[in-house]
């Protein structure tokens, strides 16, 4: 009876802490949105999403070549990264075994620690400077930088999970090896592919620091990759180191535009994962 | 007439003096071989015993596993699997196999999964009419045949691995070779895959590896027994159960050790 009574409490008790846990987890999250959705969405207005920026003191504007901006990079970024990445994953995943696998890893390991304003100067000494201006390509090779590792390591962890009997099944019809590995190791693992890239993508469309001395900003639209290209993130610092006070709520606001953005990002790449490549399960 | 008679009916599988390693260990010691045309071998053997390694010496599935290698000769209809110019995957279209786990392609409804072999391969087009055979040659056609389209996952376990025999004989092959491939399966299951094997002998060459005894009596015409990677003795089915002239299979069949 007492030994009951007792594992009663202590499952009460480490029930309870599991839910502190989580609370404590997502206070920051739910504070932070707060405090961007509170300070934010006194300034977003239809415009703010379509118009350019105005000159201090004058009201109205908004961010709509930053939102463009912000996009075009992230989506040359992605054009880079996303291949070379996945590519090196599955080539880690299938053909990994040796020294050039262990030297690719290691590689990749120690560019993912690399800080992201380090990989901006990289960029600014691989692109700016031949280039003698700041872009979006700049921008763009940047932010490709950062995804590569990652994803390279999520995807090789991804295809690995594969069960090898599945390989083993379409290598036993007569399917060559190159076509088991893309239509049958890669299309099973596709799921949690789209996944890791989507999270590569996200945390790419919040760099700030990479983008400073590569994309560095502009005030007008811009639909070339060869010129400065405004960022939501960049164009949230300029406004947020401002003395201004109408610039602060703009940085609020653009930073609410932001987290939109990444949200729906997220949530139509997910949907896509689940309707057209989860397939099915 | 005794067709199941070793190498005495015209041979579609010779296996000449064949040795397998991986990583070291030596899998197979000297094994010979004949499976005439047409036949049922069941290899039987306890487990580590070299059973596996045979069979995927026989679609050349063994040597891609790292570190493996092997010596000897394998032949079907004749020619030598390791001859220049004979592409692995040319072969296992000829030399099929079914797994002791079924694997059908999770991301592919049913009948994908019957056609994969084609499919996978690129050759485009409405298989149907293929995916139909196979199917009612693995006697699954009349389970499945209202949902074609969902996912192969939503079958049972016995339903699976019969589509992996369809997915196995849509591509045509001459010779199935089959790893313990009702192991996993309740006795129901069991008895339909068995069925399957009788007829489909009409059609193919099979070599089964089984760990139930009862059931290489049921389906095989003649039975192999393994041992510590050797072949200690090839014969008639019902030779091997009730008067093998190796004291080690009498000792394995009667279950006095193994």
């Amino acid at each position: 009876m007492n030994s009951r009574l007792r594992r009663r409490i202590v499952n009460a008790a480490m029930t309870a802490l599991c839910a502190l846990g989580l609370v404590v987890a997502l206070v920051p999250l739910a504070s932070v949105l707060w405090l961007v959705i509170s300070k934010g969405l006194r300034g977003l207005d239809l415009s703010f999403f379509t118009a350019l920026p105005t000159p201090v003191g004058e009201p109205g504007g908004g961010v709509g070549n930053a939102i463009l901006g912000s996009l075009y990079i992230v989506g040359i970024a992605s054009a880079i990264g996303v291949p070379l990445g996945v590519g090196a994953g599955v080539y880690l995943a299938e053909r990994g075994g040796g020294r050039a696998g262990d030297v690719i890893r290691f590689t990749a390991e120690v560019l993912s620690g690399v800080p992201s304003i380090i990989v901006g100067i990289v960029a600014y000494g691989l692109v700016v400077l031949p280039m003698r201006r700041f872009s979006a390509l700049a921008g763009g090779v940047a932010l490709a930088v950062l995804m590569v590792p990652t994803l390279a390591r999520s995807t090789e962890e991804l295809v690995r999970l594969v069960p090898v009997a599945l390989r083993e099944a379409s290598l036993a019809l007569g399917v060559r090896e190159w076509r088991t590995s893309l239509r049958v190791v890669l299309r099973t693992a596709l799921g949690g592919i789209v996944t890791a890239v989507l999270l590569a993508v996200a945390r790419a469309a919040g760099e700030t620091a990479p983008l400073l001395f590569t994309s560095l900003n502009n005030q007008y639209w811009n639909w070339r990759a060869d010129q400065p290209t405004a960022s939501l993130t960049v164009q949230i610092f300029n406004y947020a180191v401002s003395p201004y006070e109408d610039w602060h709520d703009k940085a609020w606001s653009a930073s609410l535009v932001l987290l939109l953005l990444i949200g729906v990002l997220s949530l139509a790449a997910r949907l896509l994962a689940r309707n057209r490549f989860g397939g099915a399960r | 007439m005794n067709r199941s008679g070793p190498s005495r009916a015209k041979a579609k599988i010779e296996v000449q003096n064949l040795n397998a390693w991986f990583r070291g260990v030596h899998a197979l010691r000297g094994v010979t071989l004949s499976v005439p045309v047409n036949t049922v071998v069941a290899i039987i053997g306890p487990s580590g015993c070299g059973k596996s390694t045979f069979v995927r010496c026989i679609n050349r599935m063994h040597e891609l596993v790292p570190g493996a290698r092997q010596s000897g000769h394998i032949l079907v209809d004749g020619q030598d699997l390791h001859a220049r110019g004979v592409d692995p995957v040319d072969l296992r279209r000829r030399v099929g196999m079914v797994f002791q786990r079924a694997n059908p392609f999770p991301t592919m409804s049913i009948v994908d999964n019957v056609v994969a072999g084609l499919r996978l391969n690129g050759i485009g087009g409405d298989h149907f009419e293929l995916a139909e055979k196979s199917l009612r040659q693995a006697a699954l056609w009349d389970e499945v045949k209202d949902r074609l389209h969902h996912s192969a996952l939503s079958l049972s376990g016995g339903q699976q691995q019969r589509l992996c025999i369809a997915r196995a004989l849509s591509v045509g092959p001459e010779v199935l070779l089959m790893d313990e491939p009702a192991s996993a399966l309740d006795p129901i299951a069991t008895a339909k895959i068995e069925e399957l094997i009788r007829e489909l002998r009409e059609q193919l060459t099979i070599i089964i590896v089984t760990h139930n005894m009862q059931q290489a009596a049921r389906v095989s015409d003649s039975t192999a027994f393994f041992y510590m990677g050797e072949l200690i003795e090839h014969g008639p089915t019902e030779q091997i159960f009730t008067n093998p002239r190796e004291a080690r299979t009498e000792d394995y069949v009667t279950g006095k050790f193994g």
